[in-house]
């Protein structure tokens, strides 16, 4: 039994105790973690009490513990999924046989590609989000805030274990990279540009939560069919946390439609400015937010057609979410896939890419579907109340910095028009500097417990079973 | 008897004229004595179909308006004093070659592309050590491959420390091939950088990060993106004040008068006539028809017509033509015509003017086009015939050939062709081995050379110059249609694979330099992995590239 308790301050499954290696690494990092958090994270909020939940194991039942804490002083833990018996390769060339449990040598490098890139979102995000606090439209919002802030510190945590454990000293590298580069900082920036933008709103906030943590969680399921098995446990266990921040997206959309539509209804009209007299959120201003979204976390996936896509997916390296259950065909080797390019005269025109190297856009299909389920959502709320009014995803290929229509000028539905036509029509697809400024005047803190800004309608149930009145969060 | 082969359909002429009216590719901008080449591939301008520039990789089209802006910068802008290589993307400076490109090249394209590529960066190289203008590559994002070569050829590299560019030569891990382009000979003989360093950043894919790059010596300075653009000023302000070009009036390279047609490529000063049965070129090179002019102004007067400027582009402009369209032209014949005394006049004036900035630019110009000819993979004989002119200048051109033929005419001396030395042929023209063609010629030897310097300036007739052991053959007039010919279609006859090689070897004899070993030991083991199954075979690694299928390698080590 080593003399500090390893479980008590690092929570993990993966014997830390008796892993003097990792111990030393860990031990090196973990204080620049604390100093990062404190720099970089909801720093403001470091002496409240926070009524949070706390990863200690990987039982489906009891995986996490509720309790009320400090965030300085959460226990960030390293877990695996549980080990599946006589895992096999999922997918690629190597399909079938058994799954590895050391980084094989010819894939170091994309692997660690890979994790660095996954890794750097992590803390991005924190950064981001840091200023969010002071205008938290509602206690129980600021603790689902610091929740998902503290996990994504947890995820980069878990990224850390895995470059610490498998990469050696280049991994070491690695980890302290993930720590100094910061988000939007010119001279170290975060290696994706949306994590570079500040989220200065809380719609905002929801948005990046609904489409682009989706976009993470596409990620997290495909690196989850990995080879590597501990990356794919890491991968898994992740998940199970990454579902919150869903909610915390989709919910809170959604009590922005329900709190627009009761204002609408007490007004009688669904004028936008009458509804922004009443301090609620019109929804074709909802829906210019959704656009700007959508489209920009649609580049996270990459280009349609990709070698490191056919190379990754080839080498078992990265799969498709879902392999096992949605697919038949795991190899891929001689199928196609198609898509859909500009050709070059202002059309569309269909195009064949191995399947390998469609990788991207068979990932970037299945999130949007996952896109559309709130959407529906939100519309069955919308026609209920009596109106006609539809939210919808604009087209993939809307406003795409990346691929195929990358900087070729589309209107929401996908149809190419002339640069001018879209120049001309953009201020009415995207959020106006007069709609970030409404939406910034709405941002008033709201720190009594059980009360909610006048833009968003309370949820549905409490935390962990608590009422919605309860101080989820205990300011100084 | 050689075989004739069959007539196939010509694929599109590639030619390289191009001015910066044109260019699809960089941004070339002038601030007083600085001038800027900013790389922005447009992806879908490729020069042939089948794969897209992105992420700023280049093919022979990027590489064809690299040559021209820097021929630009040399002529026309004598007031530049330093040029900043850069890229208009943020965050990707080059990532190299197209790889879809090389994957679905000939043989033959890769190394003619690798060919003039080398050349263009040595030619950068050349510039700096002989006319005064110096090199910045402001790396503002990741470099890789090609890009990172591109930069090692500039006289400083300056690389943004953003934490996450790195600097790489992924040829190897990642493609199965080398990085030909001067990369492995540059990061050792110039740059210095450990051997075991170099192995461990030439087989690491991802490549270093900013910090590594400078610890290793693979960069000159870092600096954070906010104080990059600092930085290139200073580094620009350092390197400007070792360029010894101080301006003048620019001198316009107007475009070429060339002509093409299924005979070849003619121009006013050269004359390339293609002979497809017999396989040769006949690259005729005319000496000065008018007054040669002496003084400083009237030689600038005459700009790009001045006669050895003219000349210049348009040997240059013949060589890539046919080095690039004329893969079966096996032989070239060197002929020329007119004047010797215009020619060596012309030396004279080229000599006494050589501190002039356009003279030395001109004289630069002459000297990378004859370095072309060294490293070109064709026959080369010189046919010293009646009505030459093989003086001072044009002698480089039998210099340059393997062999010479010169006419014999003992019954009339006044006809008879000769051939001169001039001052500009001990130092002017050395080959990329930093020798003078003429000490290469022998070989290193100073007997030969002492024995010569006294006719510098005199007009030799075959006797003498076979004497001299000035060229090769001397028939007279009896045997000289029959040798001549026999010994064009022997040639011709024989492995072009085995001739390019030989050739090789015996051009450059005794010392290497860094850029013999880009010529020569880089290009040949990368012409040889070239060829190989392990990088072009239906599983070789270049073949497969980027499809997710895995090279499949022949693990025996040869």
């Amino acid at each position: 039994m080593s003399a500090i308790d390893y479980f008590e301050k690092i929570p993990n499954n993966v014997d830390l105790a008796n892993d003097r290696t990792l111990q030393r690494a860990l031990e090196h990092w973990q204080p620049r973690f604390l100093e990062w958090w404190r720099e970089m994270g909801p720093n403001d909020f470091a002496s409240a009490d926070v009524y949070l939940r706390t990863a200690v194991g990987v039982d489906a039942q009891g995986w996490a513990h509720y309790g009320t804490v400090k965030m300085p002083e959460y226990r960030w833990g390293i877990f695996l999924a549980d080990p599946v018996a006589d895992r096999t390769i999922g997918f690629g060339d190597s399909f079938g046989q058994p799954v590895w449990q050391q980084v094989p040598g010819e894939f170091r490098s994309q692997f660690r590609r890979l994790i660095v890139t996954q890794g750097d979102t992590e803390p991005a995000s924190v950064e981001q989000q840091h200023r969010l606090g002071h205008t938290c439209p509602s206690l129980y919002d600021l603790r689902n805030l610091f929740q998902i802030n503290v996990e994504e510190g947890r995820h980069l945590w878990a990224m850390v274990y895995i470059l610490h454990a498998y990469f050696g000293r280049d991994g070491r590298e690695e980890a302290e990279e993930l720590l100094a580069r910061h988000s939007g900082d010119v001279d170290k920036p975060r290696i994706l540009g949306t994590f570079n933008e500040p989220i200065e709103d809380w719609l905002s906030f929801f948005c990046f939560c609904y489409f682009t943590d989706r976009d993470g969680k596409f990620q997290l399921k495909s690196l989850a069919e990995s080879s590597f098995d501990p990356l794919a446990r890491t991968c898994r266990f992740m998940l199970t946390e990454e579902a919150h921040h869903m909610f915390v997206g989709e919910t809170g959309l959604g009590r922005i439609v329900r709190r627009t539509l009761e204002v609408m209804k007490e007004i009688g009209s669904d004028d936008p400015e009458a509804i922004r007299r009443q301090g609620a959120v019109d929804l074709p201003l909802l829906q210019r937010y959704l656009n700007f979204w959508f489209s920009s976390s649609l580049d996270l996936f990459g280009s349609e057609v990709s070698s490191n896509a056919a190379t990754t997916f080839a080498n078992g390296i990265k799969g498709r979410p879902d392999e096992t259950t949605q697919y038949q065909d795991h190899v891929c080797a001689d199928s196609t896939f198609e898509i859909e390019v500009p050709d070059g005269e202002g059309g569309v025109m269909k195009d064949t890419s191995p399947m390998r190297n469609a990788m991207n856009e068979v990932l970037r299909d299945a999130y949007i579907r996952d896109c559309e389920i709130g959407l529906k959502r939100w519309n069955m709320q919308i026609r209920r109340a009596g109106y006609n009014f539809e939210l919808k995803l604009p087209s993939n290929r809307f406003r795409r910095a990346i691929g195929a229509w990358a900087n070729i000028p589309t209107d929401l539905e996908g149809h190419p028009i002339s640069r001018e036509e879209h120049d001309r029509r953009m201020p009415g697809w995207l959020p106006s500097a007069s709609d970030r400024d409404y939406v910034k005047s709405l941002m008033q803190r709201v720190v009594e417990p059980g009360k909610m800004a006048a833009w968003i309608a309370p949820p549905e149930r409490g935390i962990n079973n608590l009422s919605l009145d309860y101080e989820y969060v205990r300011l100084d | 008897m050689s075989a004739v082969p069959e007539t196939k359909p010509s694929p599109p002429l590639v030619t390289y004229d191009t001015h910066p009216d044109r260019y699809l590719h960089w941004g070339l901008s002038f601030d007083g004595p600085v001038a800027t080449l900013a790389l922005d591939v447009n992806e879908d301008k490729a020069l042939k179909p089948g794969y897209k520039l992105k992420l700023n990789s280049y093919d022979l089209g990027v590489d064809i308006e690299l040559a021209d802006a820097l021929n630009r910068i040399r002529f026309e802008h004598p007031e530049v004093k330093c040029v900043v290589i850069t890229s208009a993307r943020e965050r990707m400076f080059c990532s190299g070659a197209n790889i879809y490109m090389l994957g679905q090249s000939t043989h033959a394209w890769k190394v003619n592309f690798c060919k003039f590529t080398n050349e263009t960066r040595s030619g950068i190289e050349d510039s700096s050590r002989d006319e005064g203008l110096k090199f910045l590559a402001a790396v503002n994002g990741t470099v890789a491959g090609g890009g990172y070569e591109l930069a090692l050829a500039c006289d400083e590299i300056l690389m943004i420390d953003d934490r996450s560019s790195t600097a790489s030569l992924p040829e190897l891990p990642l493609l199965g091939v080398l990085p030909g382009t001067g990369g492995l000979t540059r990061v050792t003989d110039k740059r210095r950088v450990r051997r075991d360093l170099a192995d461990v950043f030439c087989t690491t894919s991802e490549g270093v990060r900013a910090d590594r790059a400078k610890q290793w010596k693979l960069v000159d300075y870092i600096a954070k993106p906010q104080a990059f653009k600092d930085a290139v000023r200073e580094r620009v302000a350092a390197l400007s004040a070792q360029s010894t070009r101080g301006g003048g009036k620019g001198v316009t390279l107007n475009p070429l008068k060339r002509a093409i047609d299924p005979g070849g490529y003619h121009y006013d000063n050269v004359d390339a006539v293609i002979d497809r049965k017999q396989r040769t070129a006949t690259i005729t090179v005319f000496a000065p028809r008018t007054e040669v002019p002496s003084g400083i102004e009237a030689i600038h007067a005459a700009g790009d017509a001045w006669w050895p400027l003219a000349m210049a582009r348009e040997l240059d402009d013949a060589v890539l033509t046919l080095r690039t369209n004329d893969l079966e032209i096996g032989t070239w014949i060197f002929n020329t015509r007119g004047d010797m005394d215009k020619v060596l006049a012309t030396d004279a004036v080229l000599k006494a003017n050589e501190n002039d900035w356009f003279v030395r630019q001109v004289i630069g110009y002459l000297r990378r086009t004859f370095a072309r000819l060294d490293v070109s993979s064709r026959t080369m004989f010189a046919i010293i015939d009646k009505g030459s002119c093989f003086g001072g200048t044009l002698f480089e051109l039998a210099l340059a050939a393997d062999r010479s033929y010169m006419l014999q005419l003992p019954d009339d001396e006044a006809g008879a062709p000769t051939v001169a030395l001039s001052q500009l042929n001990f130092g002017a023209y050395p080959m990329v081995s930093q020798e003078a063609r003429i000490r290469a010629h022998f070989c290193g030897e100073s007997k030969p050379i002492e024995e010569i310097s006294p006719v510098i300036g005199e007009k030799l007739d075959a006797q003498d110059a076979a004497r001299l052991g000035l060229v090769t053959f001397t028939p007279d007039d009896l045997d000289w249609n029959e040798e001549v010919r026999i010994a064009i279609e022997e040639r011709a006859s024989l492995s072009p694979d085995a001739l390019t090689g030989m050739e090789a070897n015996l051009r450059f004899s005794g010392k290497e330099t860094m850029e013999t070993r880009i010529f020569g030991r880089l290009s040949a083991w990368q012409n040889w992995i070239f060829v190989r199954p392990n990088a072009v075979g239906e599983h070789g690694a270049l073949k497969v590239y980027g499809s997710g299928a895995k090279a499949k390698f022949n693990w025996e080590r040869v």
